[in-house]
C-alpha cells in the first residue's frame, strides 16, 4: 500500500495544473469563483481551448479523441480541473451522448456527431426525464411511431438542462408498449430545430434558468438518427447513467469551495475577529473537511481498482457511495459558505442576473451564497436521486 | 399546566388563518411580491381591521391588551401563508421598542398611529461587521442640543425600505464591542442625512442598506445604556419568529405528505416507499420538538428575568435553526425536481425557513451564546 502518487503522476498533474494556470481566460475563472452562472460563450471559448490541447475528451478512446490516460491520470485531470476552478466540459455531450454513439452508434453517427462533441460545436441536452417519468424512468410515454423513413414524435420532456441553448437533444422514447416496459424503449438523436419543438423554461429555486420543459409535437426525426437497435434503449440509457454517476463526487469541486469558504471566512468578521479565527467555525470546517479527505480517499481507492481491473463497461456499485457522499458535501459547503456570509447571505442581488443594472450591494460577493446553497438541493434529487442510490447499494453490495 | 388557547385566542387564529386561506394563495402572494412595495396595501388594511395591529399595546395606550400568546397566534398564521407584508418590522420588533422603550409622550404620539396601521416600523442594529452581535455597534451617536446626530451604516434591515420610522442603534461612547455606551435611536424615514437602498430578499421580504451622515434624531430610552432595552425588543422578536417557523415548517410537512400520497413512480404512490415515510416522520418529530421550544420562548418573552428569558431565547432560536434546516431540506428532497422551481410553493418555504434562522441570529450564534450563559439545566 502506498497512498502517494508516483513520481510521473506528480509530474502529469504539475503538467495539467500549468496549463488551466495559463490557458483558462481570467473572466471565466473569476466567474466561477464569485459563484456565477457562466454563460454559453464562456463554455465554447474554453472547449475550444482544450480542444485544441487535444483534451476536451480525455477519457473517450484514442480513436476518437481520447488521450490513452489511465483512470488515475483521468482522475487528476479531473481533480484539477475543478480545484482550478475551470469550467467542466459539458457533460451532456462529453459524459453522455459521446460515450454512447462511439459504443453502439454506427460509423456515420460518430462521424457526424463525435468531433462536434468534442469542440463543442453541438450543445446537447439529455431528455430522459419526463412528468410522469422521473425516479421510474421506464415509465416514461413519449412516443416514437415509425412513418417510412421517419420517426414521428410526440410527447413531452422535462427538466432539461440548458436546453435553450441545445442544437441537439438525445431522448428516450416509447417504440413499443409491449411486453416489459424498459423493452419498448429507443435511444434518438433529434436536431432542436426540428418543426414541433418548443421549449418553456422553468425557474429554479435559486432564481437561476437553467432547467426547462420540452414539448415534441409531431416532430420527424430521421430513421437514421436512432442509435443502435430499436426497443435496445434502456441499455444504452443505463450504460450512460452508470458513466454519469463516476463523475459525481465533484471532490476538485468542494476542494475548491473549501478554499473559498476559508478566503471568506478571513475577511467576515465573528465576535470582533475574523471568523477564520473562531473555533466553533473552525470544528464545523473541519469536520468537512474530514469527510471530503475520506470521499477523495474513496474515490481513489475505486479509481484504483477500476485501473487494475480494467473498464468492464459496467458502473461499479461503488460509485453510489460516491454520489451520495459527494452530494452531501456539496450540500455542506454551500451551507458552510452561506453562514459565512452572516445575515449579508439575506439580500437577493439583482445585478447578479443578467440585464439588471442596479448598483452592488456590499458585499457584493455575498449574492452568490444563498443561491448557491439553494441550488444544490438538486445534486441529491439528480442523476439519480440519493434514495435511489440507497437502494443500489442495498441490493447490489449488501444483498437485499 | 396548560396548553390551550382560550376561546378568543382560538377565535383569532381561526379567523386568520381563514383569511389568509382565502385571499393570500400562491397566485397572490406572487403579485404581491411583483408589486413595487414588494407586499400588498390591501392586506395591511385587512390586518388593521382585524386589530392585529393594535393587538399588543396595551389598553392604556389604545391597544388590545394582548400577550405574546397572541402574537404566536398571529405570526404562525402569518408563516403558513408566507405572509410578505412588514407586521413583523412594525408591530412585533418596532411596536415592542415603544411598549418596553418609550417615555409616556413617544408612546402617546405614536402608538395609537402603529394601532391603526398607519406607521410602518424597522429596526435597524446590524452592521456590516456586526454578525449577529447586538452590542457590536459602530455606528455614532453624538449629542446635539436636546437631541442627537447620527453618523454611520447599517446592513440588511428587515423592511427598512417601507418602514417610516426606523429605530437604530447607535453609540455614544465607549469602544465597537462595548456593551455599554449603546442607544436607541427613531430616525424619521425622511430625515437629511438618511440614505437608503432598499432589495428584494432570498425569500421574497424586503430590506435595506441604511447610511446615516449626521442625521438628526431622539432617544428611545438611555442613550447610554440601551442594549437592556434592545435585548429585550430582539427576544420578543426570537419569539415571534420562532412562531412564525413553525407555521412554516407545518405547512411543508403538510405538503410535503400530500405529495407523497398522489405522486406516483414505479406504480404506486412514493408514499409506499418506508424511507420516504420515515423521512417525512424525522420531519414531524423535528416539528413537534420545535413547537414546544417555540411556545417556551412564547411564554418567556414577557418574562421581566432578562438572564432567564435570554437562554430561553437562545436554546428556541437554535432549535428552529436545527429543526427548520431537517424539514426544509427534506421537503425540498422528497418533492424531487419539483422541489427545485419557483414554481411550486415548497420551495418559497424552505427558502423563507432559510431566512429565519439567519435573521436574528443563526444556530450556530444561539447555541454559541447559551453554552456562554451556562447552558439551560440547572446544575
Ligand atoms: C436541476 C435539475 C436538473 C435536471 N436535469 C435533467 C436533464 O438535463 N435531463 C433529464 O432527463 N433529467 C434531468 N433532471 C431530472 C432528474 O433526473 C429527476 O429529477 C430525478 O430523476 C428524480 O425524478 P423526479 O424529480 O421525478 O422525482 P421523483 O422520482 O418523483 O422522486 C420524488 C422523491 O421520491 C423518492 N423516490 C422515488 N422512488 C423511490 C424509491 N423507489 N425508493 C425510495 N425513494 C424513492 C426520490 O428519491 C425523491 O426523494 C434534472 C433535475 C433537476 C432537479
Amino acid at each position: 500500500m502506498d497512498l502517494r502518487f508516483t513520481d510521473e503522476e506528480i509530474a502529469f498533474r504539475e503538467e495539467v495544473r500549468a496549463f488551466f494556470r495559463d490557458h483558462l481566460p481570467d473572466d471565466i475563472r473569476e466567474k466561477l469563483v464569485d459563484g456565477e452562472h457562466i454563460a454559453k460563450e464562456d463554455m465554447v471559448r474554453w472547449t475550444h481551448i482544450l480542444n485544441e490541447k487535444g483534451w476536451a475528451v480525455p477519457h473517450w478512446p484514442v480513436e476518437h479523441g481520447g488521450t490513452g490516460w489511465d483512470p488515475m491520470r483521468q482522475y487528476i485531470f479531473l481533480e484539477e480541473l475543478q480545484k482550478t476552478p475551470a469550467p467542466s466540459p459539458l457533460p451532456f455531450g462529453v459524459n453522455m451522448v459521446g460515450p454512447v454513439i462511439y459504443t453502439f452508434g454506427n460509423e456515420a453517427q460518430k462521424k457526424q456527431f463525435l468531433p462536434r462533441i468534442a469542440n463543442l460545436d453541438d450543445w446537447w441536452c439529455q431528455g430522459f426525464s419526463e412528468p410522469g417519468a422521473g425516479s421510474d424512468l421506464a415509465s416514461l410515454k413519449t412516443r416514437a411511431i415509425r412513418d417510412g423513413d421517419h420517426y414521428i414524435v410526440n410527447g413531452q420532456k422535462t427538466w432539461t438542462t440548458l436546453a435553450q441553448y441545445a442544437d441537439w437533444i438525445f431522448c428516450l422514447v416509447r417504440t413499443s408498449t409491449e411486453g416489459k416496459k424498459q423493452e419498448g424503449i429507443s435511444f434518438l438523436l433529434i436536431d432542436m430545430k426540428t418543426p414541433g419543438i418548443d421549449i418553456r423554461p422553468i425557474q429554479t429555486i435559486d432564481g437561476g434558468l437553467e432547467v426547462n420543459e420540452v414539448f415534441l409535437t409531431d416532430v420527424r426525426v430521421p430513421v437514421e438518427n436512432l442509435v443502435g437497435e430499436e426497443n435496445k434503449g434502456w441499455d444504452y440509457a443505463k450504460f450512460l447513467l452508470g458513466n454519469e454517476r463516476t463523475n459525481i463526487a465533484r471532490v476538485g469541486m468542494s476542494k475548491q469551495r473549501v478554499r473559498r469558504i476559508r478566503e471568506l471566512a478571513a475577511v467576515e468578521m465573528s465576535s470582533g475577529r475574523p471568523l477564520l479565527e473562531d473555533p466553533q467555525f473552525l470544528q464545523k470546517l473541519a469536520s468537512v473537511e474530514i469527510d471530503l479527505k475520506a470521499l477523495e480517499l474513496t474515490q481513489l481507492r475505486v479509481v484504483s481498482a477500476e485501473a487494475k481491473r480494467g473498464n468492464t463497461g459496467k458502473p461499479d456499485p461503488a460509485s453510489s457511495v460516491l454520489k451520495i457522499k459527494g452530494s452531501q458535501i456539496q450540500q455542506a459547503t454551500t451551507h458552510l459558505l452561506m453562514q459565512v456570509m452572516g445575515p449579508h447571505a439575506m439580500p437577493f442581488h439583482v445585478h447578479d442576473m443578467e440585464g439588471a443594472n442596479e448598483p452592488p450591494i456590499e458585499p457584493d460577493y455575498a449574492g452568490a451564497a444563498a443561491p448557491a446553497y439553494f441550488n444544490t438541493r438538486k445534486v441529491s434529487i439528480y442523476g439519480g436521486s440519493n434514495e435511489i442510490q440507497k437502494n443500489i447499494i442495498a441490493k447490489a453490495v449488501l444483498g437485499f | 399546566m396548560d396548553f390551550d388557547l382560550t376561546e378568543e385566542q382560538s377565535i383569532l387564529k381561526d379567523s386568520l388563518n381563514r383569511l389568509l386561506a382565502d385571499t393570500y394563495g400562491f397566485e397572490q402572494r406572487r403579485k404581491h411580491m411583483g408589486s413595487p412595495e414588494g407586499w400588498s396595501g390591501e392586506m395591511w388594511g385587512r390586518y388593521g381591521e382585524m386589530g392585529l395591529m393594535a393587538l399588543p399595546f396595551s389598553e392604556a395606550d389604545g391597544g388590545l391588551g394582548g400577550s405574546s400568546v397572541e402574537t404566536m397566534i398571529v405570526m404562525e398564521a402569518m408563516g403558513r401563508a408566507l405572509v410578505l407584508e412588514p407586521y413583523f418590522s412594525t408591530v412585533v420588533l418596532g411596536g415592542s421598542m415603544l411598549r418596553f422603550g418609550a417615555s409616556e409622550d413617544q408612546r402617546a404620539e405614536y402608538i395609537p398611529q402603529v394601532a391603526e396601521g398607519a406607521l410602518k416600523l424597522a429596526l435597524a442594529y446590524t452592521e456590516r461587521n456586526s454578525r449577529y452581535e447586538l452590542h457590536n455597534v459602530e455606528t455614532v451617536a453624538q449629542k446635539d442640543g436636546d437631541g442627537w446626530v447620527l453618523t454611520g451604516a447599517k446592513s440588511v434591515v428587515l423592511d427598512g425600505d417601507s418602514a417610516d420610522w426606523i429605530f437604530v442603534t447607535a453609540r455614544s461612547a465607549g469602544g465597537t464591542r462595548d456593551a455599554d455606551g449603546i442607544g436607541i435611536f427613531m430616525v424619521d424615514a425622511k430625515a437629511d442625512g438618511l440614505s437608503r437602498r432598499g432589495y428584494v430578499m432570498q425569500d421574497g421580504r424586503r430590506g435595506a442598506e441604511l447610511r446615516l451622515d449626521k442625521v438628526r434624531a431622539a432617544a428611545i430610552g438611555e442613550p447610554e445604556n440601551g442594549l437592556p432595552l434592545l435585548c429585550r425588543v430582539v427576544d420578543a422578536g426570537i419569539a415571534a419568529l420562532c412562531a412564525e417557523a413553525i407555521g412554516t415548517m407545518d405547512v411543508m410537512r403538510e405538503l410535503t405528505v400530500d405529495y407523497l400520497k398522489t405522486r406516483k413512480q414505479f406504480g404506486v404512490p412514493i408514499g409506499a416507499f418506508q424511507v420516504l415515510q420515515h423521512a417525512a416522520v424525522d420531519m414531524f418529530v423535528a416539528t413537534e420538538q420545535a413547537r414546544s421550544l417555540a411556545i417556551y420562548a412564547t411564554m418567556m418573552a414577557d418574562s421581566e428575568d432578562a438572564a432567564e428569558r435570554g437562554r430561553a431565547m437562545h436554546a428556541a432560536k437554535a432549535e428552529i435553526g436545527r429543526a427548520g434546516k431537517l424539514v426544509g431540506e427534506n421537503a425540498i428532497q422528497l418533492h424531487g425536481g419539483v422541489g427545485m422551481t419557483m414554481e411550486y410553493a415548497i420551495g418559497h418555504y424552505f427558502k423563507r425557513m432559510s431566512m429565519i434562522d439567519i435573521a436574528l441570529g443563526d444556530h450556530e450564534h444561539h447555541l454559541r451564546t447559551l453554552a456562554e450563559k451556562g447552558g439551560l439545566v440547572d446544575a
